[in-house]
């Protein structure tokens, strides 16, 4: 009775069942008052064998609340009352086995390896005496797979097959018995059943598989040849001393554990080919990355046979492959055909480098990275092969990424950029907020910035279990877990303050680039749609966190709206994205996109002032692309009145394409979270933010020709993506997944599709990932929108009106900024191709290393802890990453479509 | 007259190293119980002690720019007084930046000031000595080509060299050897102290090889 999870493992199995539901982890009652208004009825009606209760509720509020939580206290004391009752009922030939399938971690999740979740307690009593001695101050471990042998044989049933667990011999001591052996004879006995079982099951095994390894085998085979005649000698003359048969226990005791340490050891195999094969992979696509990025600024550069080659040699590769693996009659298997095809795709590119490089290219060519960024990258690379550095990466990457920041900002000083040779004439030190606004000190500031972003979200880390010293921040629970009201209030606050400001921030930034002007649908989305998202996210939020205080009359309505409430949100946020992908020019197209408007628009006189203004918004940006005749007419509406500069839609179009998708991802994202982690993604914009400015200012601006994100640049970023990763309380580790996550709208559970919440858990998992890798194309669009402040600072100085107004023979210098990629539309295809194989190169690098370590120490004492839970999380971190890289370029390349459709609708409008 | 630059550099330098060499054996004489690492604060004090005052002996004697054209006494007390205020700043921009790096707030304070303390006299005390408190001369030396001496020179190479060693200094921490040196800060210190002498001995021997390339602007 009890869990209903027993009916779909055994249907038919149990001739009376009480089942309940089990799938809703925020349900602590339902399961446990099913079985108490069952059990003890059942236990008095004695129409038993076997009775199986399993409670819930204890998992299911560790899952909720933690262990630390009155709930569990509450939930304790029941089971404590359960136990209690059913002891009373219990009669003399009876066994009551309490066990935990399974512990809990401080946070009360399980699922992972850690040792608090795979110890759990074990509670055996009966009315008879079981032990004959007083047990031991530290019980020993039991292996769980030792309930079985045991419950079989204590049911008098034959022990299961392909049993290799061990009986606990202590229950086998018969105690009326009068003979004074007896109960050593017993338990001899019950192992000797036990052993001759796994005897047997071993010897079939080993006759079907071939990876035991043999010498252990034959070893473990002639001790239990010998315990067996021992045992059976010994059962002719049962006279025999206590000193023999406690042997013989030993020896049988031995052979079982025996049998369980070489299977486990032989059950854990590696295929050597296949890690080998995969890192080749791995590090040919690396280089190729590295090959490529390298060859793309090169001039007689062409996409297309970069693309068609490879597929067909791949494929070529494959037939071969497959028709010899057809010839000489072997198995044909889809991973090999698969490492074929991409190393058949790889190999073209690879000889053809071959071939290039020795005939004309340095060695030095080859490693295009600059030395303190390839040293940084080595550093990282190699401490995936530590495991004290795997479990301090969370520590290691925040150090990493401080140097990265220091060493840009020395940089920029090395190189004189940082600070004006004005700034040098000043002979008293001022502050870097001072009141001298050089674009050196800007620098210093934001730098500063960084390193303080850094460390306060630091201040959000969860700690490995690895190091027990460290204390896990408590702000990673969600509210929900909080005792005090006063406290729980103040954080509600910070949180929808956190969401607030990030609202607040995205939309200043959008208007200071005057994305937020145009009535095209995105941008009213913006204005109208993200806050009701931050209503909708911090409505759900005051729910959740104080579900349980609600009066039962509106339990109801709360349960409801906390259905409702995340899937609104994420609806919103899937609208906007759309609208986003249908009309991303979030220029100013309504003075564009009427025949009649548009005439006003270029005939200065007749237009109303409105329209005056939105036609000098879009002249300066538009004018490059018009023709001649409209550009004298342009220069005429130049002569005409003062124009403004602080308009730069089109300046803009791409990254404020950009930074919406970001903002209206982050949302839905934020909503898996616990409620403390919103702090963490403003700080995660704001970093973020600040290391682009940062970045852009050591970047000077191309006019036309290659445009290059330098390392350095790339690095960063994803440095930060994993840093992100571990201040949302993650770590890489399989007990750290944040499983709540998969309950964010569907409190009653999912039912029995799996994809779902899979796809909840990953998108919680992998936010920062996902976050990263989709801003990346940010990276090469940034240092164009910088170029506008720095044309304004310098203009500041001559005019004391309004910042935005300059003169109009000022105007012919207008930053085209963005524009300038359109302009060259060959190298910008070609400097996103660059930046998207930069990244992965970086990202690319990161899992070969986890790749080598989980191969190369795949013995090492920390293998199943620590290297490969960090292999899988990295691969997975990585695919999530090329599918948002492949989404952010999808976008700016729909951006770049779109405004070249509106440029063509405005000059055919023109020529009308 | 570049060739007894350089030998001057090289018999300063030396004298540096003998004073850290100093800071670990001399206090054993007088203190019960001293080690480097057991009494590692003992420790950083007296080598801050003794380097600074090392330093501050070599310039008055050695006199690397020798152009003081006001010498009054109040001239004289108020560069002390700004070079004092300048070593402190110095002391608590590094450990703002140590906290920032991931130091610890509050816990460990004394002995992160007292990193910190260590660093700026391996940093800031050779500056404020050959350049003296003027911020200006300071960022000037620190870019490229902004060096105009051998003695200048030097002090970059050492400076930098220091932060070096610091910063390799941090990465045994999270290391699992358990030996006592791992402990934050005393790695560091012992970095940026091998940093400091490294420098000390590195840059003699790199201005002497390089005296063909290097020019300096007022030389």
């Amino acid at each position: 009775m009890g869990d209903d999870t027993w009916k779909d493992l055994f249907p038919g199995a149990f001739s009376q069942a009480f089942f309940f539901s089990s799938f809703n982890v925020r349900d602590l009652h339902t399961v446990d008052n099913g079985i108490m208004e069952h059990l003890y009825p059942t236990m008095d009606s004695g129409e038993w064998d076997v009775l199986i209760a399993h409670f819930l509720g204890v998992d299911h509020c560790g899952h909720k609340h933690g262990p630390h939580h009155p709930e569990m206290a509450k939930k304790l004391s029941q089971m404590d009352q359960v136990i209690q009752g059913i002891v009373e009922r219990l009669e003399n030939d009876t066994l009551l086995v309490v066990i935990g399938d399974h512990g809990m971690t401080k946070s009360g999740d399980h699922g992972g390896d850690s040792e608090l979740e795979i110890s759990a307690a074990l509670f055996l009593y009966s009315p008879t005496a079981l032990f004959l001695r007083a047990p031991p101050e530290e019980p020993e471990v039991v292996p769980q797979i030792s309930l079985v042998p045991t419950l079989a044989l204590l049911l008098g049933l034959p022990i299961p097959f392909g049993n290799i667990g061990e009986v606990m011999a202590e229950l086998f001591s018969a105690v009326e018995d009068s003979q004074p052996h007896s109960s050593a004879l017993a338990q001899a006995t019950a192992l000797y059943l036990n052993a001759q079982q796994v005897f047997r099951f071993l010897h079939t095994y080993s006759a079907a598989a071939q990876d035991l390894q043999v010498e252990e085998f034959h070893r473990l085979n002639n001790l239990f040849s010998k315990a067996s005649a021992d045992y059976l000698r010994l059962l002719q003359s049962p006279q025999g001393a206590e000193a023999a048969l406690q042997t013989v226990i030993t020896e049988l005791q031995e052979f079982l554990r025996g049998v369980r340490a070489m299977c486990i050891e032989s059950w854990a195999r590696f295929s050597l080919v296949r890690m080998a094969g995969g890192a080749a992979l791995l590090a040919a696509a690396c280089f190729l990355c590295l090959l490529i990025a390298q060859w793309a600024t090169s001039p007689g550069f062409h996409l297309r046979p970069l693309l068609l080659i490879p597929v067909a040699w791949g494929l070529a590769g494959v037939v071969v492959c497959a028709g010899l693996l057809a010839t000489t009659e072997l198995k044909l298997d889809p991973v090999v055909l698969g490492a074929v095809a991409a190393m058949g795709s790889v190999l073209h590119i690879l000889w053809k480098a071959w071939a290039g490089w020795g005939s004309k290219r340095p060695l030095a060519a080859l490693l295009p990275i600059p030395r303190p960024v390839l040293l940084l990258l080595l550093i990282r690379f190699a401490a995936f092969f530590s495991d004290s550095f795997v479990v301090a990466e969370a520590r290691a990457i925040r150090f990493l990424l401080g140097s990265l920041i220091l060493l840009l900002v020395a940089q920029l000083h090395w190189e004189g950029k940082l600070l004006p040779p004005k700034l040098l004439t000043i002979p008293r030190f001022s502050a870097p907020t001072g009141p001298s606004r050089h674009k050196g000190t800007h620098a210093l500031g934001l730098g500063v910035g960084l390193l303080l972003c850094i460390r306060l979200a630091g201040l959000f880390h969860r700690c490995p279990e690895e190091t027990p010293a460290c204390h896990s921040s408590p702000w990673l629970s969600p509210l929900a877990s909080m005792v005090g009201g006063r406290a729980k209030n103040l954080w509600y606050g910070a949180c929808v303050g956190a969401l607030v400001a990030l609202l607040a921030a995205v939309r200043l930034w959008l208007r200071r680039y005057g994305n937020l002007k145009s009535p095209e649908p995105p941008v009213l989305f913006v204005r109208w749609g993200l806050p009701l998202m931050v209503l909708g996210t911090a409505a759900y939020w005051a729910l959740s966190s104080g579900a349980d205080e609600a009066p039962p009359r509106l339990r109801a309505l709360v349960t409801g709206a906390s259905v409702v409430l995340p899937r609104a949100v994420a609806g919103l946020a899937a609208s906007g994205l759309l609208l986003l992908l249908w009309r991303p020019v979030t220029a100013l197209a309504e003075a564009t996109m009427g025949a009649p408007r548009m005439r006003t628009v270029l005939t200065p006189f007749s237009g109303p002032p409105t329209s005056q203004a939105d036609l000098d918004y879009v002249v300066p940006q538009i004018y490059r692309h018009m023709q001649e005749e409209i550009r004298g007419r342009l220069e005429r509406t130049k002569s005409q009145g003062p124009l403004t500069v602080a308009a730069y839609q089109l300046g803009s179009v791409y990254s404020a394409a950009m930074v919406t998708a970001l903002t209206l991802l982050a949302f839905p994202l934020l909503l898996l979270h616990a409620e403390r982690i919103s702090l963490v993604f403003l700080l995660l914009f704001l970093q973020s933010f600040l290391l682009l400015h940062l970045l852009a200012a050591g970047i000077p601006i191309t006019t036309s020709g290659p445009f290059t994100v330098p390392w350095q640049a790339v690095s960063a970023w994803a440095l930060m993506a994993t840093q992100t990763f571990y201040s949302t309380g993650h770590q890489p580790v399989f007990p750290t997944i944040h499983w709540h996550a998969a309950f964010v709208g569907f409190p009653e559970g999912h039912g029995s599709s799996t994809w779902l919440p899979a796809l909840l858990v990953g998108a919680n998992t992998f936010a920062s990932h996902l976050l990263f890798a989709v801003g990346c194309p940010l990276l090469l669009l940034w240092p164009f929108l910088c170029e506008s402040q720095g044309s304004q600072k310098r203009r500041q100085p001559h005019g004391n009106e309004a910042e935005a107004r300059v003169g109009p023979e000022e105007g012919e210098e207008e930053p085209l900024m963005e524009m300038r990629l359109r302009d060259a539309p060959h190298h910008f295809n070609v400097a996103l191709l660059q930046l998207g194989l930069k990244y992965l190169f970086v990202l690319g690098i990161q899992i070969l290393a986890c790749a080598l370590a989980a191969s190369i120490l795949r013995r090492h004492l920390m293998v199943w802890k620590v290297f490969a839970p960090k292999f899988i999380f990295e691969a997975m971190g990585f695919i999530v990453s090329s599918v948002g890289l492949f989404l952010g370029l999808a976008l700016v390349m729909r951006v770049d479509g779109a405004v070249s459709s509106w440029l063509q609708q405005l000059v055919l409008a023109q020529q009308r | 007259m570049k060739n007894a630059d350089i030998k001057r550099l090289l018999y300063t330098h030396l004298l540096c190293i003998f004073s850290i060499i100093l800071s670990i054996f001399i206090p054993s004489f007088f203190l019960e119980n001293f080690s480097v690492l057991e009494t590692h604060l003992m420790w950083l004090c007296i080598c801050s002690v003794f380097v600074t005052a090392v330093n501050l002996v070599l310039y008055v004697v050695v006199k690397p720019n020798a152009s003081s054209k006001r010498s009054s006494l109040s001239y004289k007390v108020t560069r002390f007084l700004k070079c004092c205020f300048y070593f402190l700043m110095s002391c608590f921009v590094f450990h703002v930046i140590f906290v920032l790096y991931g130091a610890p707030l509050i816990e460990l304070v004394l002995e992160t000031f007292l990193f910190a303390v260590i660093l700026s006299t391996f940093t800031t005390v050779p500056c404020l000595c050959l350049l003296g408190p003027n911020l200006k001369a300071w960022l000037r030396v620190f870019s490229r080509n902004g060096v105009t001496s051998v003695w200048e020179n030097s002090l970059q190479i050492t400076t930098i060299s220091s932060f070096l060693g610091t910063w390799l200094g941090a990465f045994p921490i999270p290391l699992d050897w358990e030996r006592p040196w791992q402990v934050w800060p005393i790695s560091c210190t012992l970095g940026a102290t091998f940093g400091y002498v490294a420098g000390l001995i590195i840059s003699p021997l790199w201005i002497y090889w390089n005296r063909k390339q290097l020019t300096y602007k007022n030389n």
